[in-house]
């Protein structure tokens, strides 16, 4: 793999014991719990129609999917009609390598970018730099994780694991040609700070890459909602503009998008609406007061024609909002970074290992208690538990689950699939332990239960099965 | 126990017969909530039996074995095909009887007939009692304060949240405060608590700390995994709060709570 170099997946569990250690970022874990759960709710409960809604943009995901080939192809044909260009690209490689290529023929130096999880998909930021061009993320948590050299630890709140006395530091220890004394203490001088420099980039980029929230096939245009609007001055000011999307992006109609957005920001930032959604379609026109020469999008694949053939093709649906790693008790107690990889908590767990390998992802749909709060909240009802399964599934399939837990369920199996046999089995091992429960009422540690027992007390059992109790007393009845 | 006496479900003379699912855990661990299953399905009229059975499957199926959960499956499902209705004190086991079970036999039209007749009977005990047996109290007795943790399957699977309250409502001195965040994991997971102690051990703390923070003295929930990982939590914390399945107190069985004596 290409980006095996920020792949840190398989160390998950080395990553969760730094994460849980990580007063910082504990702390800062806290805010979605307390702040953006709870306002949801209160935003959801505002739209009594919103679970109609989520049925109807499941249906359009799913209309889309079925006729995907043909949405794309129209998608291209609008947008080469208004003046774009479309380039498709199977791989990560062949997507930098034609961003590269579009950078080299505008002359670029500077590239400002929106958010874009694509982007960060490609490691697109990299290989500008190793191609001698400079690529400035203007989100401000882009700009954040940027300036750290880290990866986002939330697809929409990349920055969500720092504190606001990180950031301080940050900015002293990035911005060093501002004054060393001046005051960074309330969030708003922070705020003007990150605007001051990146205004500067704003007008000497040269090409302005971003995402896209969707594409529409009716009209052949992309669209970005965000909040800043730094994403409409990165797409706006440069002379070319390129767009870094994916194939399951597209959406048929404008109609479509509206009731995909009705969704959208409510489960993201339990927003009404984005402050922003621009739609883009083509470059500049003649009399056209603003906007770019040249306009391309990049439509990726990496691995995604694959899945809408077999078991993950719903988790094409997502329209990633974040809504499941904010409802996510595993994600909320380790963060983002601790699943190794660009895309965290359950929808990472699904789409991570479709793209980087089961074999190199293994721990992320493991790491899961199958709570299902990520499912009961997803806008466009990814059964994402059952598409976890399905991952071990193809684990155990493949002989890569560990194997001291491969032999504990093979001899536990044995057991369970012959009732005399365990219940034998089970008598003894229930007396045993209730016998050891004659002196003490709990466990404080057993052996083969050190996983358990080194964080909670165990109970001590009766010393006799509930079905050999019952059946003495059908016995004595 | 007292019924609504606007729906009788079932004549006096025959009694609707129920298969125990007793689920692996109560068991083994603490037969008495398999016991006071038993004293709540008779009280509401049922005719209780406890075929010979092992586990519903579950930590077969969430390790991604599906050949062994078939097997499992299909033992169960022969087991309880004699019965009216199949009643288990969990809604973790009695989901996956009822709603992933059918997924394990799709495109085997014999098996899958089989598997919907047994879900299509298949049960969680305190929404049986309440949405079939139409048990809208019950007559036991327990003084103290309650708090009530919602488990996440019988709860996102089975609908189950309501129900429990609404019985533990009639039971004489018993007050109920509720927990912040009672609807969230507790860090139990099956297997996962074990998989990813320090993770499981994280959310488990911060549910004890929930739960403290109510000055209730006893926690119920419908699941004895939930239930064990939360007493032993609390437990270890040194924090006073016994715990209950919620059937022992509905039923009005005193024993000593989970890990007590």
């Amino acid at each position: 793999m290409a980006f095996a170099e920020h792949l840190t997946s398989p160390a998950f569990k080395e990553n969760a014991r730094h994460a849980l250690a990580d007063p910082q970022l504990q702390s800062a874990l806290h805010g979605i719990e307390t702040g953006i759960v709870d306002r949801r709710r209160a935003t959801v409960a505002k739209l009594p129609e919103f679970d109609a809604l989520r049925d109807s943009a499941r249906a359009i995901k799913n209309h889309t999917l079925a006729h995907l080939d043909l949405y794309l192809e129209q998608f291209e044909q609008k947008c080469t009609a208004a003046g774009g260009h479309v380039h498709y690209a199977v791989t990560a490689e062949e997507a930098r390598a034609k961003v590269l290529e579009i950078c080299r023929n505008a002359n670029a130096r500077l590239v400002t970018k929106g958010k874009s999880m694509v982007g960060e998909e490609i490691a697109i930021n990299d290989f500008l730099e190793q191609n001698g061009i400079t690529p400035v993320e203007t989100d401000l948590g882009e700009y954040l994780v940027q300036i750290r050299h880290e990866l986002p630890s939330h697809i929409i709140m990349p920055a969500v694991h720092l504190t606001k006395a990180q950031i301080e530091a940050d900015f002293r220890r990035v911005h060093t040609h501002l004054a060393p004394d001046r005051n960074l203490e309330e969030h708003q001088t922070l705020l003007t700070e990150a605007r001051v420099i990146l205004r500067d980039r704003f007008l000497s980029a040269d090409v302005g890459i971003t995402g896209a929230n969707f594409l529409i096939a009716e009209t052949g245009t992309s669209i970005i909602v965000t909040n800043e609007g730094n994403g409409d001055l990165t797409q706006t000011l440069p002379r070319v503009h390129i767009v870094l999307a994916s194939i399951e992006k597209v959406v048929p109609t404008l109609e479509d998008v509206s009731q995909l957005l009705r969704v959208l920001a409510r489960s993201a930032t339990a927003q009404e609406m984005s402050v922003y959604t621009t739609f883009s379609t083509g470059p500049r026109r003649a009399g056209d007061p603003d906007g770019p020469n040249e306009y391309h999008v990049i439509i990726l694949d990496n691995g995604r024609t694959a899945m809408l053939g077999g078991q993950f093709r719903d988790m094409l649906r997502c329209i990633r909002c974040g809504a499941c790693m904010n409802h996510c008790p595993v994600y909320a107690a380790v963060g983002g970074h601790t699943y190794g990889w660009v895309y965290p908590g359950p929808m990472g767990a699904v789409l991570t290992p479709s793209i980087v390998g089961i074999e190199n992802a293994g721990h992320l749909p493991n790491a899961s208690t199958f709570c299902g709060r990520c499912e009961e909240v997803c806008p466009v009802r990814i059964p994402l538990p059952g598409l976890m399964r399905h991952w071990r599934e193809r684990e155990f399939e493949r002989h890569l689950s560990p194997a001291a837990v491969r032999s504990g369920l093979a001899f536990w199996a044995y057991l369970a699939t012959r009732p005399r046999l365990y219940a034998v089995a089970m008598s003894l091992f229930v007396f045993g332990l209730g016998l050891l429960g004659k002196f003490f009422r709990r466990f404080r540690w057993l052996p083969l239960a050190g996983n358990w027992t080194q964080h909670r007390d165990f109970p001590a059992p009766q010393m006799q099965t509930f079905q050999a109790q019952w059946k003495r007393r059908i016995r004595t009845q | 126990m007292n019924k609504d006496v606007t729906e009788a479900p079932q004549p006096a003379t025959k009694r609707p017969r129920v298969g125990l699912f007793v689920t692996c855990l109560v068991d083994l661990i603490r037969p008495a909530v398999g016991f006071a299953a038993v004293k709540l399905l008779e009280d509401a009229g049922c005719a209780v039996e406890v075929p010979t059975q092992t586990c519903c499957g579950q930590p077969a199926y969430n390790s991604g074995d599906r050949a062994t959960t078939r097997a499992i499956a299909e033992q169960v499902i022969s087991a309880f095909e004699p019965y009216d209705y199949v009643v288990a004190p969990s809604g973790s086991c009695a989901g996956m009887l009822k709603t992933h079970y059918p997924e394990l036999f799709a495109g085997n039209a014999v098996w899958e007939r089989r598997a919907a007749r047994f879900c299509a009977k298949t049960h969680e005990l305190i929404s049986f009692l309440t949405e079939v047996m139409k048990v809208s109290e019950v007559t036991a007795r327990f003084e103290g304060s309650v708090t009530y943790h919602d488990s996440c399957s019988g709860l996102r699977e089975l609908g189950i949240k309501a129900q429990p309250r609404r019985l533990l409502a009639s039971v004489q001195g018993l007050s109920l405060k509720e927990m912040h965040d009672s609807d969230v994991c507790c860090g139990f997971g099956g297997t996962f608590c074990v998989k990813y102690p320090d993770i499981s051990n994280t959310i488990v703390t911060k549910k004890a700390e929930h739960i403290a923070a109510t000055g209730a003295d006893t926690l119920l929930a419908g699941d004895l995994g939930c239930l064990m990982n939360m007493a032993g939590k609390l437990q270890r914390l040194g924090t006073p709060v016994k715990a209950r399945h919620v059937a022992e107190v509905l039923a009005g069985i005193d024993i000593p709570a989970i890990g007590e004596r």
